[in-house]
C-alpha cells in the first residue's frame, strides 16, 4: 500500500488530532500537574483550530483512499468541522462544573478527544473495519467518561449499565458485519450492494436486522434506549453532555455510511425496520418524557423522541431524507447543548440543578438562562421562529415526499404531545415563583457563549436557508 | 413594485418590543416607548389605506424577496381587501391595549407591553404573508407571545388555560402545515396564488380542506373545538382577552377565505353543509350557553364564540346562494357579512373586555353577582357599557348590525331555515347581553365595593371613546369599509364557485 500526499492531506483531521491527543497527554502529565485548568485551554485551542482544519478541506468530490478503507466527501467534512465545534463548545461548558466537582483531570479532556477521533473515524468510514473501530474509539472513550467520577456509586451504575449494554450492541453489529461478509466475501461498503445482487435472501435480512438494532442502539431509539435515560440522570452532568450531543453526529454518520451508502439498493428491506423503530421512538419518547420530574430523564426521553425524527429521515430513503436528517442532528446538537449548558450553570457546589422543580421561578432569578431556556424548548418542540421548526418540517417533507403520509401524520400528533413537556419547562421557568433563591453562578465566559448559542438557534430559525442548503449539497441527491 | 411600508409595519412593532424589553425596569420609559411604537405602527396604516384600491383584487403594496431558495419559499408580503381591514385592525387595537394597561398592570410591566408589540407585529405578518410558508411561521410564533401574555398576567388558573390554549391552537396547526408540504411537493412552490391554482382531485381537496379546517375551526373557534377559549379568555389579562377576541380569532375566518375554501372549493362544495350545521349550532347552542354564565368575560367569550358562528357561516354560503337562485349574483353577500362581522366583532369584543377589564380593576371580580347598579357611581361608564352591548346584540346604527344582517340575508337567499335559525341570534344575543346589563350596570348599588366605584378616568374614556366612535361610525356608514373589500371579495367569490376538477 502506497500513500500520496494528497491522501495524507485529505485524512489530515484524523492525523492532526492523533498527533494533538498526545501532546495533550504529555502537556498534562509535565506542565499541568498544579493546574488542570491549563489542560482545558490547550485542548480548547487544539479543537478549535482542527474545527478550522477541517472546515477548510476542499473536497471537490468522493474520494476513496488508503486502500478504500477511507472516505472523503463533503459530507465528512462538514461532519467533522461540526463534531470538532460541538466539541469545544460541550468542554467549554463543562470546565467549571468539572473544576467545582473536583474532576477536572487532564483524563477528562484526552478522553473527549479519543472520543471525538472516534466520531472523525466513523465519519469517514468507507470500510466496515474503519467504521467498526470508529465505534468502539467512540464508545469505549464514552463508557469511559460516564464513569469519570468514580467516587459516584450512580454514576459507576451509569457506566455499567451503558458498558454492558452497548458491549452487546457492539456484538450484534460485529456479527450482522460477519454475516453480511460471509455472503458477500468484502468488507468493502462500496461493494457490498454489487456483491449482494437482487434477491440476497434471509440471511441479508438477519445481517440487516443485527446492523439495524446496533444503530438503534448508538442512536438510543426504542427499543435499545434503556440506557439513555439512566446515562443522562446518573453520569456526572458533563458527561452526560458528551454522550448526549456529539455522538449523534456519530451515529448519523454510521447510519448514513452502512444503509444509506452501502446498503442503498436494499432500502425497503432496512427501512421498514427503521419506520418500526423510529415510530415507537416518537410515540415513546414523548409519552414518558410528559411523566419525568428530573430534567435530566425529561431531556433523555426527548431524546429518544428526536432520534425517532432523525431516523424518519433514514426511512424516507431518499437524498432528501438523509440531507433532512442531518439537518435535523446538527440543530438537535445545537439545541442540546445550550440546554445542558443552562443545568451546568445552574448547578452549585452540591446541589445539581437537574430536578424540574429547580427551574421554578428561573426568570426570576436569571432571566438570560430562563431566556436562552425557553428558546431551546420552543425550538426543540418545533414552533417557529427557531430551528427546530424547520428540522421538523424537512422530515416531514421528506416523509411525504416518499409517501409515507402516516408516518408523517404521526410524527406532526408525537410532536404535539411533545409540545406539553417542553412547555411545562416554559412554565415552571415563568409562571411560578421561586422556590429559592440562592445566587446562580456568575461564568461571564460561558454566558456568552451560551447566548450566542441560543441566539444561533435563533437566526437559525429566521434565515435558515444557509444552514438548509449546506446539508443538501454534501448529501447527493439531497 | 417594492415597498417596504408592510414590511415596517410587522417588524417595528417586533423590534421595537424587544426594545421596550430591554428598558426592564425603567416601567415609565417602558409604558411610553410602547404606545408611541403603537402610534407610530397605526399611523403607518394611513399611507397604507389612503393608497389602497379597493377596486381590483391584486394585492398591492408587494415586498417580494429571497427567503429559502431551498424550498421556493419567499418573504413574500402584500394586502389585499381581505387582509386590509384586518391588518387596521390589529394596529388600532394595540393601541387601546396599551393604553388599557396603563396602571393596571403592575408586574413586569416592560415584558408585558413587549409581548403586546411583538405579537402585533407577528400577527399583522400572518395577515399580509403572500407565501404559505411565512404565514405559518408568523402563524405559529404568534402563540409563543400569547402563550406567556396568559401564562405570566393570568388569573388563578391560568397555566391549564394557557396549555390548553397552546396545545388546542398547536394540534390543529400541524394539520394544516401537512397539508401545505403536500401541496407544496406537487407545486414545488409554496406561494398562496400557486397553491390556489394549482389542480387537485376530490378526494385531495377534501383531505386539504379538513386539514385546514381543524386548524381555523380551533382558531375561530368552532364548535365543538371551542372549549379552550373560555377558559384562556377568563385566565387571560385583559389585554390578551382583547386581543385574543377581536384578532386573534379573526385568523380563523382569514384562513378559511384565504386557504381553505380558495385552494379547495370543491371539497367547501361538498362540506358546506357540515360547515353550515357547525355554525348554527355554535349561534343557537352556545347562545344559550351564554345565557347561564356567572362570569363576565366568560359570557363575553361564548359570545364570541356565537358571533363568530356568523362569519364561518357566510363564508360557505355561496355554494348554497348559488344552488337556490341559480347564478353567482349575490353570492358574495355571505362573504361581504362575514368580513363586516370579523372588523365590527373585533371592535366590539375588544371594547367589552375592555370594559370588564374597567370594573374588575376597580373591584376585582369578573362574577356578574359581585355587581349590580354600577350606572348609579359611573354613569359614563355605565353610558358606554350600554352602547357596547346594543352593539354586542346587533341594534341598528352600530357595526354588529351591519355584518349580521349582511349573512342573515344571505342565509335567506340560500335556504329560509338557516336565515331563521341565525336569526335566532336576535333574540339570544339581545337575551345575554341585555341581562347581563341589567344585573351588572342597572339596579341597586349592589353591595359596597360597587358603592365605592369611581368613574372612568381620562385615560379609560379615551379607550372606550376611540372605540364607541368606530362601533357607531362602521355601523351608519360601512361603505368605505365595503368598497375597500370590493374587488377582492368578488374574485374570491368566483374563485370558490369555480371548479378544480
Amino acid at each position: 500500500m502506497t500513500f500520496t500526499t494528497n491522501e495524507i492531506w485529505l485524512a489530515l483531521p484524523e492525523i492532526y488530532l492523533t498527533t494533538a491527543l498526545c501532546v495533550v497527554l504529555l502537556f498534562d502529565l509535565f506542565f499541568a500537574t498544579k493546574n488542570p485548568g491549563r489542560t482545558a485551554t490547550l485542548t480548547l485551542l487544539v479543537l478549535v483550530v482542527g474545527a478550522v482544519l477541517a472546515s477548510r478541506q476542499v473536497i471537490a468530490d468522493r474520494q476513496v483512499i488508503l486502500g478504500g478503507m477511507y472516505v472523503a466527501d463533503r459530507l465528512s467534512s462538514l461532519l467533522k468541522t461540526g463534531a470538532f465545534l460541538f466539541t469545544a463548545m460541550a468542554l467549554f461548558y463543562s470546565r467549571d462544573y468539572l473544576a467545582r466537582r473536583g474532576i477536572q483531570k487532564g483524563e477528562y479532556y484526552v478522553l473527549s478527544l479519543t472520543a471525538l477521533l472516534g466520531v472523525l473515524v466513523l465519519a469517514s468510514a468507507a470500510n466496515m473495519v474503519t467504521l467498526y473501530v470508529g465505534v468502539e474509539l467512540l464508545s469505549l472513550s464514552l463508557y469511559a467518561l460516564v464513569a469519570f467520577d468514580r467516587d459516584s456509586g450512580v454514576a459507576a451504575e451509569a457506566a455499567m449499565k451503558y458498558f454492558v449494554l452497548g458491549a452487546i450492541a457492539s456484538g450484534t453489529l460485529l456479527y450482522g458485519m460477519s454475516i453480511l461478509y460471509g455472503m458477500t466475501g468484502t468488507l468493502d461498503l462500496g461493494a457490498l450492494t454489487a456483491r449482494l445482487g437482487d434477491s440476497p435472501g434471509l440471511g441479508f435480512t438477519l445481517a440487516i436486522a443485527f446492523i439495524v438494532s446496533a444503530i438503534a442502539f448508538k442512536f438510543g431509539a426504542v427499543p435499545f434506549h434503556m440506557w439513555v435515560p439512566d446515562v443522562y440522570q446518573g453520569a456526572p452532568t458533563a458527561s452526560a453532555m458528551m454522550v448526549a450531543t456529539v455522538p449523534k453526529l456519530a451515529s448519523f454518520a454510521m447510519a448514513f455510511r452502512f444503509l444509506a451508502e452501502g446498503l442503498m439498493a436494499q432500502t425497503p428491506q432496512w427501512s421498514q425496520m427503521l419506520a418500526i423503530l423510529a415510530t415507537v421512538s416518537v410515540i415513546a419518547g414523548n409519552l414518558i418524557a410528559i411523566a419525568q420530574t428530573s430534567l435530566l430523564r425529561m431531556l433523555a426521553y426527548s431524546a429518544i423522541a428526536n432520534v425517532g425524527f432523525i431516523l424518519f429521515g433514514f426511512v424516507a430513503g431518499s437524498g432528501a431524507g438523509f440531507s433532512s436528517a442531518l439537518y435535523y442532528t446538527i440543530a438537535y446538537v445545537l439545541m442540546t447543548l445550550a440546554a445542558f449548558a443552562i443545568v451546568l450553570i445552574s448547578s452549585r457546589d452540591g446541589c445539581e440543578a437537574t430536578e424540574l422543580d429547580h427551574f421554578k421561578g428561573l426568570h426570576q432569578r436569571d432571566p438570560l438562562l430562563a431566556g436562552a431556556m425557553a428558546a431551546v424548548m420552543f425550538s426543540t418542540a418545533g414552533v417557529p421562529p427557531f430551528v427546530g421548526f424547520w428540522a421538523k418540517l424537512q422530515i416531514i417533507q421528506a416523509l411525504l415526499a416518499s409517501g409515507h403520509l402516516t408516518l408523517a401524520l404521526i410524527a406532526v400528533v408525537a410532536s404535539v404531545v411533545g409540545a406539553f413537556y417542553y412547555l411545562r419547562v416554559v412554565w415552571l421557568m415563568y409562571f411560578e415563583a421561586p422556590a429559592e433563591q440562592p445566587p446562580l453562578g456568575k461564568a461571564p465566559g460561558m454566558r456568552l457563549v451560551l447566548a450566542i448559542n441560543a441566539l444561533a438557534v435563533l437566526a437559525l430559525g429566521i434565515m435558515p436557508e444557509q444552514l438548509l442548503a449546506l446539508c443538501r449539497q454534501v448529501i447527493p441527491g439531497g | 413594485m417594492q415597498t417596504t411600508l408592510l414590511s415596517l409595519l410587522i417588524w417595528l412593532p417586533i423590534v421595537g418590543g424587544f426594545l421596550v424589553m430591554a428598558l426592564g425596569a425603567r416601567v415609565a420609559a417602558a409604558r411610553w416607548l410602547a404606545l408611541l411604537i403603537s402610534v407610530v405602527t397605526l399611523a403607518l396604516c394611513v399611507p397604507l389605506y389612503a393608497g389602497f384600491d379597493g377596486s381590483t383584487a391584486a394585492f398591492q403594496f408587494q415586498q417580494n424577496l429571497p427567503w429559502i431558495p431551498a424550498f421556493n419559499a419567499r418573504y413574500s408580503i402584500g394586502v389585499d381587501g381581505i387582509a386590509l381591514p384586518l391588518i387596521i385592525l390589529t394596529a388600532f387595537i394595540t393601541v387601546p391595549v396599551i393604553i388599557a394597561a396603563w396602571t393596571s398592570v403592575t408586574k413586569r410591566v416592560a415584558q408585558y407591553y413587549a409581548a403586546f408589540l411583538i405579537m402585533e407585529g407577528l400577527m399583522i405578518g400572518v395577515f399580509s404573508a403572500m407565501d404559505a410558508l411565512l404565514f405559518y411561521f408568523f402563524w405559529e410564533a404568534m402563540l409563543i407571545p400569547m402563550f406567556l401574555i396568559i401564562g405570566i398576567w393570568g388569573g388563578p388558573r391560568r397555566i391549564y388555560a394557557t396549555i390548553k390554549f397552546f396545545l388546542y391552537t398547536f394540534l390543529g396547526s400541524v394539520f394544516m402545515l401537512v397539508a401545505l408540504v403536500y401541496m407544496y411537493l406537487q407545486t414545488q412552490d409554496y406561494s398562496i396564488a400557486a397553491l390556489q391554482a394549482m389542480p387537485l382531485t376530490l378526494e385531495e381537496q377534501r383531505w386539504i380542506f379538513l386539514a385546514f379546517f381543524a386548524a381555523f375551526a380551533v382558531k375561530v373557534p368552532m364548535w365543538p373545538v371551542h372549549t379552550w377559549l373560555p377558559d384562556a379568555h377568563v385566565e387571560a389579562p385583559t389585554g390578551g382577552s382583547v386581543v385574543l377576541a377581536a384578532i386573534m380569532l379573526k385568523m380563523g375566518g382569514y384562513g378559511l377565505l384565504r386557504f381553505a375554501l380558495p385552494i379547495a372549493p370543491d371539497a367547501g362544495r361538498e362540506l358546506d353543509g357540515f360547515v353550515i350545521t357547525l355554525s348554527l349550532i355554535a349561534v343557537v347552542y352556545i347562545g344559550f350557553v351564554a345565557l347561564v354564565q356567572q362570569d363576565m368575560k366568560k359570557l363575553i367569550a361564548y359570545s364570541s364564540i356565537a358571533h363568530m358562528g356568523f362569519v364561518t357561516l357566510g363564508a360557505v354560503l355561496a355554494y348554497d346562494i348559488v344552488g337556490a337562485t341559480g347564478s353567482p349574483a349575490g353570492a358574495g353577500m355571505g362573504l361581504d357579512g362575514a368580513m363586516v362581522q370579523m372588523i365590527s366583532h373585533g371592535l366590539i369584543s375588544g371594547a367589552m373586555f375592555l370594559c370588564v377589564g374597567v370594573m374588575y380593576d376597580r373591584v376585582h371580580s369578573r362574577e356578574i353577582s359581585a355587581y349590580g347598579g354600577v350606572i348609579n357611581k359611573m354613569p359614563i361608564f355605565g353610558a358606554f357599557m350600554v352602547l357596547f352591548s346594543m352593539a354586542n346584540s346587533g341594534l341598528p346604527g352600530t357595526s354588529g348590525f351591519v355584518g349580521e344582517f349582511l349573512v342573515v340575508l344571505a342565509a335567506f337567499k340560500a335556504n329560509f331555515w338557516y336565515a331563521a335559525l341565525a336569526a335566532t341570534t336576535l333574540i339570544l344575543g339581545a337575551a345575554y347581553t341585555l341581562w347581563l346589563v341589567k344585573r351588572v350596570i342597572f339596579g341597586k348599588v349592589g353591595n359596597h365595593h360597587v358603592a365605592e366605584m369611581k368613574d372612568v378616568d381620562g385615560r379609560e374614556f379615551l379607550v372606550l371613546g376611540v372605540l364607541a366612535v368606530s362601533v357607531v361610525l362602521l355601523g351608519v356608514w360601512p361603505a368605505p369599509l365595503l368598497d375597500m373589500m370590493r374587488g377582492s371579495i368578488e374574485h374570491l367569490t368566483q374563485m370558490i364557485l369555480a371548479t378544480k376538477l
